[in-house]
């Protein structure tokens, strides 16, 4: 139904010409899913962009054809192109939240591209459909809540919404830009199921995009590995996944932290021949002073580097009227949880659940309305009342989840690592402070000039690096890492974990780690925390948790979570030892 | 929604009497009030007699309540330089102001929003380009050079309009409008475009910048990739999107408008509030300046609550009201 060959997609600039996309073809059949997998710049959405028309300036298809059906899309007079779209072609975009119009109603918007397409249908008629359609999708109530704005939805709802938006004009095609990435794993294997039963009933054809093997290994029936714009493999997807031909390929199988067992370490594939990184001297010195440190202070008698009791945190609600306050809003109720010393904790928990929360709690960032912290037996003094000297604020140190967002964009990554061993007057010279944070640069892998330069030059693995540099250099005992890797690709994410992995063995760091990713939890933690709606769920030890959790609810998050088990029989997926070729970095 | 309204208005009345109190300052601080009323034969004990008839020997605190409450009942005292009261003055000078601010924002608006809508669309067009530059010199020229070209132009080199005035008016009621008289309308012309030059090309400028943000989101992509027509992409779902910016910065420069009419208004000598204010300055006329000064915060006052009112109406984020 769907062809497209040879499809080169070229952006012009003033430095010369980037070809996003080089030579890709594909083909769609009607009531089959094709999947585009690859990590950022792989060019899927310019793929999907260039399907649809809406290439942005001065995006340009230099050569190749896309053909739906008879018609040769690229031959199509603009105003032709755009009454293909919607008419024949519909898209689903990554976010709900921002991907329908606010101000309009939701049957406003129904309405609206129904009778773009069948001016003829009348109002009545157009409504009717839209109602159906809207609980053909699952929203019950269909025919009321209409009625509602967007922001009135939940976002698995919103993303409901935005699919019967795409069918509504019945498409012979849907392009899916990462149409799960935004939502929580319950909802997305509900949405996932959604769209594999209307592609199966319309007989629909669907471009799925999506970073996330573990999608595409549940829904897609064929499935098109993409590299740096070009294809690296094709095929049925239980053939490419399960036997994967390229190398790429299976080191991006390798990289995807599987829920049924548990790493060591990632297996990092050498790809191209690029060469392994060589640990450079200094980083030597980054751990002997380190390491110092742990020597000079002696064990601290608590066995529990951090403990909270009966935490809760609570936000005002909206308030009610003139003079009556809304109901508070509790974020964090009554958890009680221990990370032993030198080991990890795993935190898990939909959006929502209160995980971030508690975390910022701990780092005395949220004024709790309760309970009690404690940091090596010590009291923590909760949020406001916790003095910036405080010796906790330096051996409490936190990754956060968006490296894009925290680091400083206006100061020098040499700068942003002295910091804190200025803050925390670790280093009163000047000159130390500046070999120190070159030597940390090491330690995490990069090179050492990176201190001249801007967080906007690095990539976002480079930059978690750079985070992680900085809060240890606060020479912390305990790690607070809120969704370290999840902005990250497959392949960085597992660079990161193992640098966790490898910081937190050699340096006996306890950490805190907290992920909405069951799969990502179990390669870090030793002990697993469950949390939902603020409260704590479930508590124990990792193995044990994975081998049988108690609570119904982490049942449920276990079963939902996208799993590559079905194709674990097909053969080998890791890659041969020659290929590991001992790349892992440091 | 009315909760919300009832403490904007208690908030509003803080202001006001925030106003209230800088206006009434000027009566202790802008020169002797009474020195100002009498000539220098006057005996001392008359200025004495004066000064306790006027009040002025009450504590301060007394004074000031005094002074609210004939705000609040509508007395806004006697011109000293007129004799006239202050009320009827400027009641008389109102609706000249209020004409000009109103058909000023109504140029600014009517060529303003399309022309940033366009300039928006067709970034490279060399009419966008021609917009932009235009708009650079509309805000850079001070408004009185611009009357005064206008002036040049127009009226002496061209002959076409009139120079100043209101030209001829009708009265309905208290009101005089020169808004249905063809004459009014033509002495209206230049100040008008004086007067919203500024605004327009603020709101081209703000318009064409928020719209250029609109484009790039999501639900607009999501608009093209459903096939809707590009005429109600652009002024329903993405126009839409920017009023909320828009009518802020839209509304507050109106109450300036409205306020600093002044220098346009001498220019052109149009009757209205800011010649009133210009004429009662020289005169060190401290009762007009100072209800001029209560009256110019409460338009202020009145059009951030019509702002927040409009938000509502415009954005279903804002009148919360309950999960669907």
């Amino acid at each position: 139904m769907l062809a497209v060959e040879g499809l080169t997609v070229e952006f012009p600039g003033r430095r010369g010409v980037l070809r996003a996309v080089e030579d890709v073809g594909l083909s769609v059949a009607p009531g089959e899913i094709h999947g585009l997998v690859g990590e950022s710049g792989a060019g899927k959405s310019t793929i999907a962009a260039a399907i649809t028309g809406l290439l942005p300036e001065p995006g340009r298809v230099a050569a190749g054809a896309i053909r739906l059906g008879e018609t040769d899309l690229l031959a199509l007079p603009p105003a032709a192109r755009h009454a293909a779209r919607g008419k024949r072609i519909s898209m689903i975009f990554q976010d709900p939240q921002t991907s329908l119009n606010p101000l309009m109603t939701i049957e406003a918007q129904l309405v609206e591209t129904i009778l773009a397409h069948e001016p003829d249908l009348g109002d009545r008629a157009a409504r009717a459909r839209a109602a159906a359609l809207l609980a053909e999708t699952g929203i019950r109530d269909a025919e009321r809540r209409m009625a509602a704005y967007p922001h009135q939805f939940s976002g698995g709802m919103r993303q409901r919404v935005a699919i019967a938006l795409a069918l509504c004009t019945r498409p012979e095609l849907v392009v899916a830009d990462e149409p799960t990435t935004a939502l929580d794993v319950a909802v997305q294997s509900q949405v996932l199921a959604l769209i594999r039963r209307l592609v199966d009933e319309r007989g629909l054809g669907m471009v799925l995009i999506t970073h996330d093997i573990g999608v595409i290994a549940q829904v897609t029936d064929r499935v098109t590995v993409l590299r740096h714009g070009r294809v690296v493999e094709a095929g049925p997807t239980g053939a490419v996944l399960g036997r994967p031909q390229a190398a790429y390929t299976r080191s991006l199988m390798a990289s995807v932290p599987r829920l049924e067992r548990r790493l060591d370490r990632f297996p990092l594939v050498a790809i191209d021949g690029a060469p392994a990184i060589v640990r450079p001297d200094a980083a030597d010195a980054a751990e002997r002073w380190l390491r110092a440190h742990r020597d000079a202070t002696a064990a601290p008698p608590a066995a529990e580097a951090l403990a909270v009791e009966g935490l809760r945190v609570a936000f005002d609600g909206p308030r009610r009227g003139l003079f009556r306050k809304g109901e508070p809003i509790r974020a964090v109720t009554d958890v009680s949880l221990a990370l032993p010393r030198g080991s990890v904790l795993g935190l898990v928990g939909e959006s929502g659940s209160g995980k971030s929360t508690l975390a910022k709690a701990i780092m005395g960032l949220v004024q709790p309305t309760g309970g009690t912290m404690r940091h090596d037996g010590a009291m923590l003094p909760p949020g406001r009342s916790r003095p910036r000297s405080h010796p906790a604020r330096r051996a409490i140190q936190m990754v956060f989840q968006d490296p894009y967002s925290s680091l400083n964009a206006r100061r020098r990554i040499g700068a942003i690592l002295a910091e804190p061993l200025a803050l925390y007057r670790i280093e009163p010279d000047a000159e130390a402070r500046d070999r120190l944070a070159r030597a940390m640069l090491a330690l995490v892998g990069l090179p050492e000039d990176a201190a001249e330069r801007y967080p906007h030059q690095f990539s976002g693995g480079q930059r978690q690096r750079i985070a992680i540099a900085r809060a240890l250099l606060a020479r912390p005992d305990v790690l607070v890492c809120d969704e370290p890797t999840s902005a990250l690709d497959v392949s960085i994410q597992a660079q990161v974990l193992n640098l966790l992995k490898d910081l937190q063995e050699r340096f006996a760091l306890s950490i805190l780690f907290i992920s909405h990713d069951l799969a990502v939890v179990r390669q870090m933690a030793d002990r697993i925390a469950v949390m939902k709606d603020g409260r704590l769920v479930e508590a124990g030890e990792s193995e044990a948790f994975f081998a049988g959790p108690r609570a119904e609810y982490s049942r449920t998050l276990l079963a939902l979570t996208p799993s590559l088990a079905l194709l674990e029989g097909a053969a080998a997926a890791a890659p041969s030892p020659a290929e590991t070729a001992a790349v892992r970095e440091m | 929604m009315i909760p919300f309204v009832a403490r904007r208005l208690v908030q509003s009345l803080f202001v006001m009497l925030a106003v209230a109190a800088l206006a009434f300052a000027l009566f202790r601080f802008v020169g002797d009030p009474v020195s100002q009323m009498t000539g220098v034969e006057t005996a001392p004990e008359d200025m004495e007699r004066l000064r306790v008839e006027l009040g002025l020997t009450d504590p301060v605190p007394v004074q000031f309540a005094r002074f609210v409450g004939d705000l609040v009942t509508l007395d806004f005292g006697y011109s000293y330089r007129t004799r006239q009261p202050v009320g009827a003055m400027i009641a008389e000078r109102i609706p000249a102001t209020l004409e000009l601010g109103f058909v000023a924002l109504l140029i600014s608006l009517v060529v303003g929003v399309p022309g940033g809508v366009y300039a928006a669309l067709k970034p490279r067009s060399p009419a966008t380009q021609a917009l932009l530059i235009g708009t650079l010199i509309g805000v850079s020229v001070p408004t009185f050079v611009i009357g005064i070209l206008l002036i040049f132009l127009f009226g002496v080199q061209l002959g076409w309009l009139p120079t100043f005035g209101r030209g001829s008016t009708v009265e309905i009621g208290p009101w005089r409008t020169s808004l249905l008289t063809v004459d009014g309308w033509r002495a209206l012309i230049l100040p008008a475009i004086t007067l919203g030059l500024y605004q327009l090309t603020l709101t081209l400028r703000l318009v064409r910048a928020e719209m250029m943000e609109v484009m790039r989101t999501d639900h607009i992509r999501f608009a093209l990739a459903r096939g809707l027509p590009l005429t109600s992409i652009h002024y329903r779902h993405a126009l839409g999107n920017t009023l909320v910016p828009v009518v802020t910065i839209v509304a507050l420069q109106f109450g300036g408008v409205i306020a600093f009419s002044i220098v346009t208004e001498s220019v052109f000598q149009w009757p209205g509030l800011g010649l009133l204010f210009l004429e009662s300055i020289r005169f060190v006329d401290i009762p007009v300046m100072a209800v001029y000064l209560v009256l110019i915060g409460f338009v202020f006052v009145a059009i951030n609550l019509l702002v927040d009112l409009l938000y509502a109406a415009i954005d279903p984020r804002i009148r919360v009201t309950g999960a669907a």
